[in-house]
């Protein structure tokens, strides 16, 4: 699966970088994926603290995967120390022809985004008997 | 008792810069500093927020994904630890990982408060990956309104 926009290396990190676009307003930041294979698919978990449900986008479009989070926070009081600041989540991945895009499933739980995406039947591994003759 | 925040002044004179460069507030001049990597660095984690009013004092932390079973709160007088375990994806084989960036593990984490909190009040909430912590002070750091009388 590869990566749409440009990976974030583990030293910049918690750096946000501006959306490549002039009109766009909000920052956003690439969230911290884990992307491994199963044997009906590919598993991706990412993490996106402070994005409600209804606050998730996820498309696919032209085999390109979009994950969008956009952030709603309470924050009560007047601030005395500040360590992080939340931003919208942007992140793309090209996804490889394989994937059988209308059975995808995500589900978001404690701020973790776990999305399936099932392999095509014709993409499996069929074995094939022969027979002797 | 006798708590500065050292960092109060920075972050009026951050406000300050942003307003004399024209930076909407709520709009940091700065980088967001986003990490939330346990394991992955030396650095404290969970990342917290600290807020305060009169009655309360809030402490955000950046946790997603954290295991709310062995997620353990202490207060002890200014001093509040947070600790717990973020869950590593398991049964996987290395070599099945195309990615892996999100780090997991267990984690300690101490901060001091601005003042003396009441400990048998202290609420918290998770939701969304972020953990919430209600401090009311405790009733002798609260401010009170004193009646002048004149005579």
């Amino acid at each position: 699966m590869a990566e749409k926009t440009v990976a974030t290396p583990v030293e910049a990190a918690g750096q946000a970088s501006e959306k490549e676009t002039t009109r766009a307003e909000e920052r956003y930041i690439a969230p911290p994926v884990d992307i491994y294979e199963t044997p009906d698919g590919l598993t991706l978990v990412a993490d996106l603290p402070g994005v409600p449900v209804d606050g998730l986008n996820i498309q696919v479009k032209e085999g390109i995967l979009t994950i969008e989070g956009n952030v709603k926070v309470e924050s009560p009081g007047t601030p005395v120390y500040r360590e992080y600041e939340l931003v919208n989540f942007f992140r793309q991945f090209q996804l490889a022809d394989t994937v059988d895009t209308d059975r995808i499933t995500a589900q978001l739980r404690n701020g973790v985004l776990e999305l399936t995406l099932p392999k095509a039947e014709a993409a499996k591994p069929k074995t094939i008997k022969v027979e002797l003759g | 008792m006798s708590w500065r925040n050292p960092w109060s002044e920075l972050e009026v004179l951050r406000r300050e810069l942003d307003r004399a460069l024209g930076i909407e507030p709520g709009r940091s001049s700065t980088p967001p500093r986003v990490a939330f990597l346990p394991g992955r660095a030396a650095r404290a984690y969970p990342l917290t927020n600290v807020s305060e009013d009169t009655e309360n004092i809030y402490v955000q932390a950046l946790a997603p994904g954290l295991d709310t079973d062995k997620l353990e709160l202490t207060v002890l007088g200014n001093a509040l630890t947070i600790s717990g375990v973020k869950k590593g994806i398991e049964g996987v084989r290395p070599e099945a990982f195309h990615r892996s960036e999100r780090a997991a593990g267990r984690f300690v984490r101490s901060i001091e408060l601005p003042s003396e909190v009441d400990a048998d009040r202290v609420t918290a909430r998770y939701a969304s990956g972020l953990l919430t912590i209600t401090l009311p002070r405790a009733a002798a750091a609260r401010p009170r309104q004193v009646q002048v009388t004149l005579g």
